[in-house]
């Protein structure tokens, strides 16, 4: 699973570029699961049939990006980015567009600024991918707008049980899914891997059309604040603290049979866990558990520190629980408890 | 004329948005001797059916959930940190009394070394339930448990005031009106769960439902207190027909149909459009191809505080209106 997950953040899938993912993804899944298809936003679903429940455990494939706009006349490319601080870019090596173009993304040398820029952090309007290009029409020979853009941190195992890399956020759910599909459990499973979530959860509003689930679970990379700075009450979650299970975040209000069913799963199987003691941000669970007549959405995360940033660590040992912390709610049927 | 014990009753029942099972149970016991069928759906929707005879069917929708304070962190010297679930205002939050579920009091109060009350924000509200340490705390809460404010019903002549008339005070003028209503139309009175977090629960409703005509019941604003922002609707002038709010623009035909139904039975209405909040009128709209919504209000001052306020001839004029709408052959159509 960890060699998966390594592969899994290496490849560069910024929201509505899932492709790379997708089909290393994709060539995985249909060793283990009974059907898998690809619906027409990219949502990946890979289905075990099975009686009982329809249950449906997600992981977004996309991660935070940018993408270009347009070639300067000297020939640094504009872009936009979503989701990402301008602050952690500047200076950040990337690669651009299907052939993964290699670029830096520059700014004003510290000789040159004045002392109200030096004051403050430049915005993502201010600032340029450099891809060498002499002039306008050169970089155009290389991108075009509309290209997307990566960051290019490669994986790596740091200390004992730390890792770090760009996207653990999601593609940590994304190789716990893969992995929960080797299993087989007492319901009718599906494993989804969504598109644009970074962009308000939009391939999972198609997706629980697809699948009409009874419950579903949300895998995925959250926010841990554990800073020397941040209060007790401001951590969200501890990196190293165990996989989080979540009461409520910006997007879904878990059902308390739920939460306490997770937290269940973990107390029986021995699994440490934390809660995820932060209310902001949303999940696939937000417009999973809405649509339709209703469904029961809870969600299990990864704490990643630095997270939508080029380099995010995590624990190791929390995404193995987290891994495990699935399966048993799974193995033991909690689905059959939640409604 | 109408049941104030029932209304009481509906405006003290716990229940903040994603905990609503309490209100649901009060309410289901008000409505079940009248209707053919009560059940929840998966979300916890509360959903009374009162069948009809012309094959069409109108859903009524007044949601339970009421603003609340999520705990997510328990200190070691036992105080309780909180975020808002739903439209809080920490301001409004300081130096109050709350509730939880299982009957543990507290009281809220704010770190005061920066500032004054005025610049408080959500982080340093902390709620103190009389605990002296994080064992002592967590003996009675959760992490993941939710407070209310602990307001009593207030009677002020004709007006009332409650920390929880958005929504329960319509929640209570449909049950008024599912009791004693001679519906043409089936009926689904639909109680809904999540609406102060985003409209969360009516849509799942009307998914399931299908109705012909959508009529959400709910509270809105006034423009009649000292310097307060304008706003034509006042307290004591009858409910309103709401024209827009921030998720809606209610279609002329279902507006025209309310006023007219409002008209036809001397009922006191006023127009009202409120700039400033969402209700569920906007979710059920959108759901499927799209379902005709409106919305009969219920004035109220100082919403989403522990002293909203409101006039007991609105919330008549309100329970008189839906009865009449229900009661009309020809429904709105496009």
């Amino acid at each position: 699973m960890l060699g998966r997950l390594e592969a899994l953040c290496n490849l560069n899938g910024a929201s509505g570029d899932e492709g790379r993912v997708r089909r290393y993804i994709r060539d995985i899944a249909k060793e283990y699961a009974d059907e898998v298809w690809v619906d027409t936003m990219g949502n990946l679903y890979a289905h075990k049939k099975g009686e009982g429940r329809r249950v449906m455990v997600c992981a977004h494939m996309d991660e935070v990006g940018m993408i270009v706009w347009g070639a300067m006349d000297n020939g640094l490319l504009a872009y936009q980015a979503g989701g990402i601080d301008p602050r952690v870019v500047v200076s950040k090596r990337v690669v651009i567009g299907p052939n993964e173009v290699p670029g830096v993304i520059g700014a004003k040398a510290i000789h040159l600024q004045s002392e109200e820029e030096f004051s403050r952090a430049l915005g993502h309007s201010e600032l340029f991918i450099d891809i060498g290009a002499k002039d306008k029409a050169d970089a155009l020979k290389y991108v075009n707008p509309g290209d997307y853009v990566c960051f290019t941190t490669k994986w790596e195992r740091l200390g004992e049980d730390r890792m770090k890399a760009k996207a653990l956020d999601d593609r940590v759910g994304c190789a716990i899914a893969l992995e929960l599909l080797k299993n087989t459990y007492a319901c009718d499973f599906y494993a989804v891997f969504t598109v644009q979530e970074e962009l308000g959860l939009r391939g999972a509003q198609a997706a629980v059309y697809n699948v009409k689930p009874d419950v579903a679970i949300a895998l995925e990379g959250t926010t841990a604040n554990d800073m020397p700075q941040a209060e007790g009450h401001e951590h969200v979650t501890k990196v190293g603290g165990g996989p989080a299970i979540s009461f409520m975040d910006g997007a879904t209000i878990v059902k308390p049979k739920m939460f306490e069913a997770l937290k269940r799963a973990a107390k029986e199987a021995g699994i440490p866990f934390q809660l995820r003691q932060g209310t902001r941000g949303g999940t696939d669970a937000g417009a999973i558990h809405k649509a339709l007549s209703g469904c029961i959405a809870g969600g299990i995360s990864v704490p990643c520190r630095y997270i939508h940033s080029p380099s995010s660590i995590a624990s190791i040992r929390d995404f193995e629980n987290a891994y495990r912390l699935a399966d048993s709610f799974l193995k033991t049927k909690k689905f059959d408890e939640v409604l | 004329m109408f049941d104030k014990d029932m209304l009481k009753s509906i405006l003290a029942a716990y229940g903040p948005s994603g905990r609503e099972q309490t209100v649901s149970d009060v309410i289901r016991g008000y409505v079940e001797p009248f209707a053919d069928e009560v059940y929840n759906d998966a979300l916890g929707n509360l959903i009374a059916v009162k069948k009809g005879t012309s094959g069409k069917k109108v859903m009524l929708s007044a949601h339970m959930d009421q603003i609340g304070l999520i705990v997510v962190d328990i200190d070691e010297k036992g105080f309780l940190r909180v975020s808002n679930v739903g439209g809080v205002n920490p301001v409004i939050s300081a130096a109050r009394e709350v509730r939880f579920e299982n009957g543990t009091r507290g009281v809220t109060y704010f770190e005061t070394e920066k500032h004054g009350v005025k610049d408080t924000t959500m982080p340093e509200l902390f709620v103190d339930i009389g605990a002296t340490s994080r064992e002592e705390a967590e003996a009675k809460v959760q992490i993941g448990d939710v407070a209310v404010y602990a307001t009593n019903f207030v009677e002020m002549g004709n007006r009332i005031s409650s920390g929880a008339l958005d929504d329960r005070i319509a929640c209570a003028a449909v049950v008024e009106a599912f009791r004693t209503m001679q519906n043409v139309h089936d009926v689904y009175a639909v109680f809904t769960v999540q609406e102060e977090v985003g409209l969360r629960g009516a849509g799942a409703a009307a998914y399931a439902i299908e109705p012909d005509l959508n009529i959400s019941l709910d509270v809105t604003g006034t423009g009649d207190t000292p310097k307060c922002s304008r706003m034509s609707v006042k307290l004591g002038a009858g409910a309103t027909v709401k024209v827009m709010d921030s998720s809606v623009i209610v279609p002329p035909v279902v507006r025209a149909f309310l006023e007219e139904a409002a008209e036809e039975n001397s009922i006191r209405v006023q127009p009202e459009v409120l700039r400033g909040g969402g209700t569920d009128t906007g979710a059920v709209q959108r759901t499927r191809s799209g379902v005709l919504s409106g919305c009969i209000s219920i004035p109220t001052r100082y919403i989403h505080s522990p002293v909203e306020t409101a006039d007991l001839a609105d919330y008549a004029a309100a329970v008189q209106l839906v009865c009449a709408a229900v009661a009309k052959k020809e429904l709105p159509h496009r």
